[in-house]
């Protein structure tokens, strides 16, 4: 009898702590849920890490609030979960998550064999070198014979090789197994350069003891488009992710900020009116209320504003728009038209 | 008139044989090797204290901005006081840190007022089950208008102390179980016994906190999620409790064979046996392995970084990758070592207390 008891206590305990979403599409679950379920790192600063006070932060984090926001009309409908590098797509395709903004690259092998559908680029990243300022050197061509940090096994290692290899340099390469030694090891001066994605450099770079001392070289050596992503399966919740991301490079384009997004209710040119629902269209195609793009740039902001804010040249981090700045200042930000 | 009588004599030990030279004499300096040591050890401390106090207390700072750190040549200690609450709180939201806090000190309180043993009785076993609901309706909320806090949100130091200590609390009776089956003549039971203590025994803990965050899910059909924090919980305890199963098999093995015959003598059957004469033996003998085993449990839940989960030992890490403070990991990593011996070094010196105790002579 005591038995019993305790096995029907322990089941309905465990009842409690496993919980069934509803199947079905992805769209559906969410709405029905009422806030997004998001991965992201939980420990880069500038893209996605908890502050002080435990309240999550960085850009990767500002591009999933969008999407709640075009959801709900509420920039706080998302919840957070930190996930490793290799749990994020484990964690996307048992559906613990439903969009992952968590610095991942975008390549041909992810999206067709893991069954997940990348959307539009929210930070174009890049190998690169970073060197103290007083070497003197200018370009990465000139680093003939150099020490070189470097974390072991990883994409990093191999493109650096290869680089040295094409440019006919030697190199000497010091491996370093986490990311925070390395840093500490470069600064020690235990090697000449310190390579790593140039929003890592920046980073490190903010940790040093004056980070003018150090310059990260112009030249970039790999391609690391990190885009959100989304499950296979569900085509209108792709688009809603997709085009939240591109509501704010376009709201960038057409000068509308989160400051002056009252005003551009009022204006008159037509491309305006349409994207934040004066005139009436967008939302019904895409399934959401037609307020939605003007509820992102209100709650969350333009791609420039969340830029500068997160990662701009003005914070610690101090990165350049460089890739990231719109197409005609000369960067691949584009957005298709919203009509 | 009385004589005052004539003050005898002592003959006192020689001054160089007692009182701080003879101490010194007997353990510093009884021979010539032993003398060598003693200088090279006073050289090495002379050479090392003076720059490392210096770090640490003189050019320190205790609590200031990570701006003010910048200037300094010794420890910034104020990595810690600035970023304690995420270190030891992590995610709890704001406003309602009060609730994890009194759920630690109810926990704290009732472990220490547990050490008597005087007091192991059964109101104590309601006693702990009461606190545990409370502990836990502190934690998740829901229930008299607290507001609910999901597990994913439990970080810092109360998932810790959570995952070491019911990991620890579940997996001893499981263990003992385990090894009372692997001894039993059963076969079938027996059979499952070894397997399952072999096959856990022989993957590394982190396979199977891999497993139950990674693998596990696929398994599960779509839109079915187990608790994260629930699932590396229980891999813990799997774990745990095969190694514990060993260690209480030793025990079951040093018991005299003229215990049992006594008990089946007695008329008693299987389960008077073990709960009255074989356990309380066997397990007093394997008190010193089993706490090396709980220790290395609370110390290994640091594992649980793999997987993502905050515990004390992340929440540090991720302020480190705050680039204000990043700089000053040997300090944050000396503050969580401390943090960790206090709570290892508590479990150790009760264990040695409760040897002691029950030390019968036989």
């Amino acid at each position: 009898m005591k038995l019993t008891k305790s096995i029907v206590f322990a089941l309905s305990l465990g009842l409690i702590l496993v919980s069934f979403a509803h199947a079905g599409k992805d769209l559906d679950t969410v709405k029905d849920k009422g806030f997004i379920q998001t991965g992201v790192n939980g420990s880069v600063f500038g893209f996605g890490m908890p502050d002080e006070k435990g309240n999550w932060a960085g850009l990767d984090v500002d591009t999933a609030r969008a999407v709640a926001a075009a959801i709900f009309g509420d920039a706080s409908k998302v919840k957070f979960t930190p996930l490793s590098a290799q749990q994020r797509f484990t964690a996307l395709q048992s559906g613990e998550i439903d969009i992952l903004t968590r610095n991942a690259t975008r390549t041909l092998s992810r999206e067709t064999q893991l069954g997940l559908n990348f959307v539009t680029v929210n930070y174009y990243d890049g190998q690169g070198f970073m060197i103290a300022k007083d070497a003197g050197i200018t370009s990465a061509k000139q680093l003939d014979g150099a020490t070189v940090c470097v974390l072991p096994g990883t994409t990093t290692e191999q493109n650096a090789a290869d680089f040295f290899r094409t440019n006919k340099m030697k190199w000497k390469p010091v491996v370093i197994e986490s990311t925070a030694e390395l840093a500490k090891t470069f600064f020690a001066g235990r090697c000449d350069v310190l390579t790593s994605d140039a929003s890592q450099l920046a980073g490190a770079r903010a940790k040093a003891a004056n980070r003018d001392d150090y310059v990260i070289l112009p030249e970039i050596i790999s391609k690391e488009p990190l885009a959100p992503a989304v499950r296979h399966g569900d085509d209108q919740f792709r688009d809603i992710v997709d085009f939240s991301v591109l509501a704010m490079i376009n709201a960038e384009e057409l000068g509308i900020t989160s400051k002056n997004v009252d005003e551009m209710l009022k204006s008159t040119n037509p491309a305006i009116k349409r994207f934040l629902g004066v005139s009436a269209g967008n939302g019904k195609a895409l399934g959401l209320d037609e307020k939605w793009a003007y509820n992102i740039i209100k709650q969350v902001g333009n791609y420039g504003e969340v830029f500068e804010k997160n990662v701009g040249i003005n914070t610690t981090l101090g990165i350049e728009r460089g890739l990231n700045a719109l197409w005609t200042n000369g960067g691949l930000m584009y957005s298709p038209p919203f009509k | 008139m009385n004589e005052t009588p004539t003050k005898r004599e002592y003959l006192l030990p020689p001054k160089t044989n007692v009182g701080v030279i003879g101490w010194l004499k007997t353990n510093l300096f009884s021979n010539w090797h032993n003398s060598l040591l003693t200088f090279l050890l006073v050289a090495l401390l002379a050479w090392l204290l003076p720059p490392l106090i210096r770090w640490a207390f003189i050019d320190s700072l205790w609590n200031s901005s990570a701006e003010a750190c910048r200037n300094i040549d010794g420890a910034c200690w104020s990595v810690i006081p600035n970023n304690l609450r995420f270190i030891i709180l992590g995610f709890f939201p704001e406003g309602e840190e009060w609730r994890p806090i009194v759920a630690m000190l109810l926990l704290l309180g009732l472990v220490i007022y547990s050490k008597e043993r005087s007091r192991w009785r059964k109101s104590l076993g309601w006693l702990w089950l009461a606190n545990i609901i409370v502990m836990g309706s502190l934690m998740h909320g829901g229930v008299f208008g607290l507001s609910v806090v999901e597990t994913s949100q439990w970080s810092g130091l109360p998932l810790t102390l959570l995952l070491s200590f019911f990991g620890m609390i579940v997996a001893y009776p499981f263990g003992i179980l385990l090894a009372l089956g692997r001894r039993s003549n059963m076969p079938t039971i027996k059979t499952m016994c070894v397997t399952y203590i072999e096959m856990i025994r022989g993957v590394p803990l982190i396979s199977m906190l891999f497993m139950s965050s990674i693998m596990f899910p696929l398994f599960l059909p779509e839109g079915v999620t187990i608790d994260k924090v629930l699932r590396a919980l229980i891999a813990i305890i799997l774990f745990t409790a095969a190694y514990i199963a060993e260690v209480v098999r030793g025990g079951l093995q040093a018991m005299p064979r003229g215990q049992y015959e006594a008990a089946d003598s007695l008329g008693l059957n299987y389960s008077q046996t073990m709960r009255l004469i074989i356990l309380p033996q066997a397990l007093k003998i394997v008190i010193p392995p089993s706490v090396g085993i709980l220790l290395s449990v609370f110390k290994d839940t640091s594992l649980v970084v793999i997987i993502a989960l905050f515990d004390v030992l992340k929440t540090t890490m991720v302020t480190l990758s705050n680039p204000e403070w990043g700089r000053y990991s040997t300090e944050s990593y000396i503050f969580l070592a401390l943090l960790y011996f206090c709570f290892c070094y508590a479990m150790s010196s009760y264990s040695r207390k409760l040897e002691k105790e029950l030390d019968t002579g036989y």
